[in-house]
């Protein structure tokens, strides 16, 4: 508990000025619900602890539950059921203000008539900070992110981009130990959104602050998160690293949520070891991982990634000895997206199997109409829970 | 060659060397006449039933010409020679040969009464003089007139006169700052106990200063419980905050009379339940309470609706951020929530204090006289004693007294802050 983290992770990155290092606070949920009817749970049985210095991110679709979880842990929205723990210590009676978690809101919530500066020293001075203290503070986080002399603006106005980041500063200057983020770019443009996604980043290693962010942009939560926790349907679906939720999703609905993923489905023939085989429902069987099966006779959906799948059309029609499932495909549409081409297919009765070509420079060898042969690895082909389309 | 292009001067042009504004404005000109022709009716209608005889109104504020219209002779005779004294036979001459024709007209009343206005007595000084004027024949007239009513000879009467004689006067505004003229024509204060319009005044300002705040004390929680309510309890808690507003004012007010009299629903129950003895029933009604009680009910709607529009636009992520952030309930209100809605503050108040300051029928029904208003006093002078002039001249200083305050307000808080809904 408690570890200065300083700045390990930014050798190739300058100190920021600005909010002085500060150790993080761990963030425990035991066992949360919470219902607002009394008839349906928003949030269900939640389990999940946060390190101090994590950068978490709460990704689902909207309605899923990770507003209100964040809303729980702000103490906006009282738990039905459950505690939560702030560095190990119950906060479900404990008023939003003495918290002391800083928070950036969608739409940013700086007080139109307070200046820029005097947003910034809302914090401080609500804690009774002496004057010279603030000023000196509140300057040190304009020099922050990068706005020093805005300080006499007021926030209508500055930018999108710049009210955003007087946000990150105004949550940042009481030097809180856990910063919640409710999708704080929602309403920047993509441009824009990227840059400030690596801002964050920089700013979360440079203090060592816990951050909890809330986002329904899945590349959003891959580029800034150590971890993301996917939320559907009031349940954590997975908890994982951004490539280890990629590469190994836990589930049909975290294989299709996050990235782009080919569904077929069909049912287990056999088990054996780790690997089953798979009879598909528009014809042919493969191997796949058993991830999220029953054993023989249950159905299940297979998740191959696009960029995962071979085409026969590249390795001159042969087939290769180590790509075990091979199918016929016929190809629909080609779509030229610069770094690569995304080739609709159809594979196994279904229209909409997509496979990404690396553009390399070559021309694609293949045309819509083309009738080919796809393929992947076994261990490309994940065998989860079977889900209705 | 594309469609503007740059003109040896400097100015853009269209393609065919049309200055590019003036292109612009032709093409606008047909926009800007469908707007007029589309507002043209209601503007005539306003105009027609509402500016113009306002306008008249209030010129009769200043515009008297009854003495000079009735008293043809003894106006021209007053306009050219300046009363120092009570004038000599030639003044006498004229009153007397006017005052006949206009006994002829049946007009020698209307002069007395505008005589009247600024020395009391003058009407039936008018009418019995007229009344008794064929004993006059001929000259000497001042002698006969000053044996017939010695009450002409005062000099007083004579400078009222030949104020009357000038068709524009400013008296009637003298009247209604308290102000009079002496004997020798010099303004002064008027006598003490009937310096009643000052009061009056300055009782409109206070009391509706008083409402005012009521309703903001009152209608800002109900406001706030409006705008942040869910949908359907919001809607139902509208219903009962518009519910007075589509009631008839005049059975409100009534039922404010059942509810406050001495015998009435309110002091039944406060004896009934022991506060005050029988004998002690409190007066709420027939004096300054009633009418601030009844008109702050009906003004709170005034006060709630504008409120509302603006406590609707402030987003609740404001105070949770001032929460997050450190401050406790009452700091987030005082110094995050409360400066949002100042303007809907500014837009209710005034709208209510200017409302209230041109009330006129509840505190007639249950102001008793202590809770007049200058508006009460307005209609008397307009149906009862028929002073036109000093009603228009009331009028016409409410009238600039509510322009002072707003604009008094545009410059402290700006008008383009007020959200009226």
């Amino acid at each position: 508990m408690n570890i200065q983290r300083g700045n390990e992770q930014t050798s190739d990155h300058a100190p920021a000025p600005g909010p002085s290092a500060v150790a993080g606070a761990g963030v425990r949920f035991d066992n949360v619900q919470k219902s607002y009817d009394g008839e349906t749970l928003v949030v269900d049985g939640l389990n999940l602890d946060i390190a101090p210095g994590e950068f978490l991110t709460m990704l689902g679709p909207s309605g899923s539950g990770k507003t209100t979880t964040l809303m729980m842990l702000a103490g906006f929205e009282p738990a039905t059921h459950g505690e939560i723990f702030l560095n190990d210590q119950p906060i479900n009676n404990v008023p939003p203000h003495k918290r002391g978690i800083g928070m950036v809101f969608q739409n940013y919530a700086l007080f139109p008539h307070m200046t820029v500066a005097e947003n910034l020293a809302f914090p401080l001075s609500v804690r009774n900070t002496p004057r010279a203290e603030i000023e000196a503070k509140v300057a040190r986080a304009l020099e922050m992110v990068e706005l020093p002399d805005f300080g006499n603006r007021r926030p209508a106005q500055l930018s999108g981009g710049q009210q955003q980041r007087v946000a990150v500063a105004r949550a940042l200057v009481f030097d809180p130990a856990l910063i919640l983020m409710d999708e704080p770019l929602g309403a920047l443009d993509k441009q824009l959104r990227e840059q400030m996604q690596y801002e964050i980043k920089h700013i979360h290693a440079n203090l060592g602050v816990t951050v909890v962010y809330v986002t329904h942009d899945q590349s959003e939560a891959l580029t800034m998160a150590d971890r993301i926790c996917v939320f559907d349907k009031g349940i954590v679906q997975q908890l994982s690293t951004p490539d280890e939720l990629y590469e190994k999703p836990a589930n049909s609905f975290v294989a299709q949520f996050i990235g782009e993923n080919n569904r077929l489905s069909g049912t287990v023939k056999e088990v054996s070891g780790d690997e089953c085989r798979v009879d598909l429902d528009g014809g042919g069987t493969v191997t796949a991982l058993a991830v999220n099966t029953d054993g023989p006779g249950s159905r299940a959906t297979l998740s191959i990634r696009p960029e995962r799948v071979v085409l026969a059309a590249q390795d001159g029609g042969s087939g290769r000895g180590d790509v075990p499932n091979r199918l016929s495909a016929r190809v629909e549409e080609l779509i030229y997206l610069g770094d690569h081409i995304r080739i609709r297919m159809t594979v196994a009765g279904r229209d909409d199997f997509v496979v990404k070509l690396r553009n390399d420079g070559t021309r694609c060898p293949l045309k819509a109409g083309d009738e080919t042969a796809v393929g992947w690895l076994a261990a490309d082909c994940r065998a989860l829970d079977p889900i209705d389309d | 060659m594309d469609g503007t292009s740059d003109a040896p001067d400097g100015l853009l042009t269209t393609g065919d060397g049309t200055p590019l504004k003036t292109a612009l404005a032709r093409a606008t000109r047909r926009a800007k006449l469908k707007a007029v022709v589309l507002v043209l009716p209601l503007l005539l209608f306003v105009l027609v039933t509402f500016a113009v005889p306002i306008g008249q109104m209030l010129y009769l504020s200043v515009y008297s010409p009854v003495f000079a219209d009735n008293m043809p002779r003894l106006s021209a005779y007053l306009m050219a020679n300046p009363v120092t004294e009570v004038p000599g036979e030639a003044a006498f001459e004229a009153l007397v040969l006017d005052l006949k024709d206009a006994r002829k007209n049946r007009t020698h009343a209307q002069v007395g009464t505008r005589v009247n206005y600024e020395k009391a007595g003058s009407t039936s000084l008018f009418k019995s003089t007229a009344r008794r004027l064929r004993k006059i024949d001929g000259p000497p007239y001042k002698e006969k007139l000053l044996a017939l009513k010695p009450a002409w000879d005062d000099l007083h009467l004579w400078t009222v006169m030949e104020r009357a004689a000038h068709r524009h006067t400013l008296s009637f505004y003298a009247s209604a700052l308290d102000l009079g003229y002496d004997a020798k024509g010099d303004l002064v204060r008027a006598p003490e106990e009937r310096r009643i319009y000052g009061l009056l005044f300055q009782r409109t300002l206070l009391l509706s200063a008083l409402i005012a705040g009521l309703c903001l004390l009152l209608g800002y929680p109900v406001a706030h419980l409006l705008a942040n309510l869910p949908l359907k309890y919001s809607n139902l808690l509208m219903v009962l905050v518009l519910l007075p507003f589509w009631t008839s004012l005049l059975v409100r007010t009534t039922s404010w009379i059942t509810l406050l009299q001495s015998q009435g629903v309110l002091n039944d129950l406060m004896v009934w339940i022991g506060i005050v003895g029988d004998d002690g029933r409190i007066q709420l009604m027939y004096n300054q309470a009633g009418t601030v009680i009844a008109m702050t009910h009906i003004m709170l709607p005034f006060m709630i609706l504008p409120l509302y529009s603006v406590m609707k636009t402030v987003p609740k992520d404001f105070v949770r951020a001032a929460r997050s952030l450190g401050a406790g309930p009452v700091t987030a209100f005082v110094r995050v929530y409360f400066p949002q809605t100042v303007p809907g503050i500014g837009a209710g108040v005034l709208l209510v204090f200017i409302i209230s300051v041109g009330y006129y029928i509840t505190p007639a029904l249950v102001g008793g006289s202590s809770g007049q208003l200058i508006s009460n006093q307005i209609a008397f002078h307009m149906l009862q004693s028929l002073n036109w002039g000093l009603a228009a001249a009331l009028g016409a200083l409410l009238l600039g007294g509510v322009l002072l305050l707003y604009w008094l307000y545009d410059r402290l808080v700006g008008v383009d802050n007020m959200k009226l809904g």
